[in-house]
């Protein structure tokens, strides 16, 4: 008796704790909405006073403050994705089908030491070694690709803008995409690579003709939960970023974009109740855009999942627990993905 | 690696002229300029592919070689012993990490408290209990999108539901400690989960088979052969949440004397500690200083960049510290399952 009922309470434990994770995004939810709400439905006055005291003045309403951090926020996040992926890929290529096996795990473990490094150091980094050291490759940039309205405009010097802020979300997000895309790579069926090689082919036109194709799915949905991590960076936007609110494209001039992460961050501490509400109320549009590109990661992830045995699902659920915290068990991990292979072979 | 390269990609011969039919195989011969062009391209990618991992060494070696380099001169016990009490500008105090110290491990505790139970419970209900229920998919899909979650917002979320309530502006650890563990929970489920789903079924039903209830089986059995995995998830994960920023820049704040009280009043952590020493710049100096730091080594305008530097250094060997240390209890502990 004693027995059963230690059983049920265990369970209910069990259960409790899964149905908190439901309450918890409730919770986080309906609290933000609450918090945020004084800048819709209260006080008109006071809203619009907070809000023309976070932008100089130039306007009252919510949407056209949060408008250019938007832009700010995925212009950003954009050109670090654009710097990041071919990086990444390469990276991963290296890692999967160039380096010594013995070599591999140890490489990848480099490349995983970048995600380990806390943004706040990445933040100095960037504002004392980025900074200073970017301006002449800017300068060079903008002289010969300055047609390009995103190249074009006056450099500033230092350079504490977009272009400089990009780099670092780049390596920031960079062991995100590796990761991912290395273990993709890694399943590509051995058959296909051994096929294209017989063939005639080169390596290179192997990765091209089977590995690329394989991983394309999950190379979509890696960069899209890079760029989910890049939207939501705060500390080194806010330490390198001299910031602005305008919809300025221009990437080398400083002053004209704000993402809203380092908004928050650097106007937190010196607002009033108002002013907390105003910004959570962009705290709760940063969660949705990130919520929307984690999204279409995901769908992308499900749709292929069910194409491919589950082998890329089981990938993904990987990284997501990896891309937070790399490389827990590299052998248990890989013991339990060949496993998948098989049960994926056995069923067909 | 290249030689097996070449023998793979020498064009198939003519066969056989014998044969009765004798298809004219030349027209498939690639011509020689092809193939070079072929070959180039391969090279082409082969060396752009090591650039590529050389580029990702580049910031990896030059942001531990500056940290280091820049944060060793403060780097000594003085600066760990000390808070930042009374430190006045350049002078003399320097001023250390105590409280951020203090701030940082009692913060990551309290987080480390809150999400370990909760983050293995919900995996030994996903692994366990729920096998492909609606309630299975609602939870799966809630951990992806937490794992999501902007760090910045994981910290307004707290202080969010912390003003509600206990009035608008708490600031305290414990604020910190709930905005961490809502970055450390899908960390941790989904490691656990992993780890449990490879846990032989054998192994259960071996349990089972001598009587042995489903409570006790997953926690004597279950439970026990995952354990170095989970440890080894849950310092990883704490590694990454230590470093965090921005969720306690709006929770927990900072404040220059040692605060032991996770409950009540602001806590320095060690990331805001260094963020905001940063944000002050230049330290001002008497004038005398102009003498006196050559002198009397009295006032050190840098002397706040030194300190950011030195926290920073501390920051980056703790996290890599925990990252070892997570690494190698997988490593050794872990339990041969084959």
């Amino acid at each position: 008796m004693k027995k059963f009922s230690a059983d049920k309470l265990f369970k209910w434990c069990a259960v409790g704790a899964g149905v908190l994770i439901l309450a918890v995004l409730a919770a986080v939810a309906v609290f933000l909405l609450i918090q945020a709400s004084p800048v819709f439905i209260g006080d008109r006055d006071a809203a619009a006073h907070s809000i023309s005291s976070f932008t100089g003045g130039s306007t009252t309403n919510f949407f056209v403050f949060v408008g250019p951090l938007i832009f700010g926020t995925i212009l950003a996040s954009a050109l670090a994705l654009f710097l990041a992926f071919f990086v990444a890929v390469g990276i991963a290529l290296f890692i999967s089908h160039y380096a010594p096996k013995r070599l591999a795990s140890v490489l990848s473990y480099i490349v995983d030491l970048l995600a380990a490094i806390p943004s706040v150091v990445y933040g100095l980094w960037g504002a004392f070694v980025l900074v200073p050291h970017t301006y002449p490759v800017w300068k060079v940039i903008n002289s010969v690709l300055g047609w390009i309205p995103l190249f074009g405009g006056p450099v500033s010097n230092p350079p504490r803008t977009i272009a400089t802020v990009s780099i670092v979300l780049a390596v920031m997000i960079l062991p995100i995409i590796t990761s991912m895309a290395r273990d993709i790579f890694v399943q590509t069926p051995l058959l296909q690579q051994e096929a294209a090689l017989a063939l005639g082919a080169t390596k290179w036109e192997m990765i091209k003709l089977a590995v690329l194709p394989f991983g394309t799915n999950g190379l979509v949905s890696a960069s899209m939960l890079g760029l989910g991590r890049a939207l939501g960076e705060t500390m080194a936007v806010l330490m390198i970023l001299s910031p602005g609110s305008t919809y300025g494209i221009h990437i080398f001039t400083a002053s004209r974009n704000q993402t809203i992460a380092a908004n928050i961050a650097a106007q937190f501490p010196e607002a009033d109740s108002m002013g907390v509400s105003t910004l959570i109320a962009t705290g709760l549009v940063l969660f949705v855009i990130t919520f929307a590109v984690n999204y279409i990661a995901r769908r992308i992830t499900h749709r292929s999942s069910s194409k491919k045995n589950g082998m890329i699902a089981s990938v993904m659920a990987w990284s997501t627990r990896k891309f937070s915290s790399r490389n827990a068990n590299h052998s248990a991990v890989s013991k339990s993905d060949t496993g998948d292979n098989n049960n994926g072979k056995a069923g067909e | 690696m290249s030689d097996k390269n070449q023998t793979q990609t020498v064009e198939p011969q003519a066969l056989d002229p014998d044969f009765v039919p004798t298809p004219d195989f030349d027209k498939f011969k690639p011509s020689r300029s092809s193939l070079a062009a072929r070959k180039r391209t391969d090279l082409l990618m082969r060396i752009l592919i090591y650039i590529a991992f050389v580029i990702a060494l580049i910031p990896l070696i030059s942001v531990l070689y500056t940290t280091v380099v820049n944060g060793v001169h403060r780097f000594d016990w003085y600066f760990l012993t000390h808070n930042m009490r009374g430190v006045v500008g350049g002078l003399y105090p320097y001023g250390g990490i105590l409280h951020a110290a203090v701030g940082t491990l009692e913060i990551t505790l309290g987080a480390v408290l809150i999400s370990v139970p909760i983050g293995i419970m919900t995996a030994v209900y996903l692994v366990e209990y729920s096998a492909k229920k609606r309630l299975h998919k609602a939870i799966s899909f809630l951990i992806d999108v937490m794992s999501g979650i902007p760090s910045i917002v994981a910290g307004l979320f707290a202080y969010a539901m912390f003003s509600l309530i206990l009035g608008p502006g708490t600031m305290n650890g414990f604020v910190g400690s709930v905005a961490l563990s809502i970055l450390m929970i899908p960390t941790i489920v989904r490691t656990t989960e992993e780890m449990l789903s490879i846990v032989p079924v054998d192994l259960r039903e071996a349990s089972y088979a001598l009587g042995v209830s489903k409570s006790r089986t997953i926690v004597k059995i279950v439970l026990r052969t995952a354990l170095p995995g989970i440890v080894s998830g849950v310092i990883l994960a704490i590694a990454r949440v230590i470093g965090e920023t921005a969720p306690l820049l709006v929770t927990a704040g900072a404040i220059s004397s040692t605060n032991f009280n996770l409950f009540s009043g602001r806590m320095t952590t060690l990331p805001v500690y260094v963020y905001n020493e940063f944000q002050q710049g230049i330290a001002s100096c008497p004038t005398i200083s102009k003498f006196g730091s050559d002198d009397f080594g009295l006032c050190v305008p840098g002397i706040r960049m030194e300190r950011a530097w030195a926290a920073a250094l501390v920051l980056i060997i703790v996290v890599l510290i925990l990252n070892a240390i997570g690494r190698l209890v997988a490593k050794i502990f872990s339990v041969k399952t084959k």
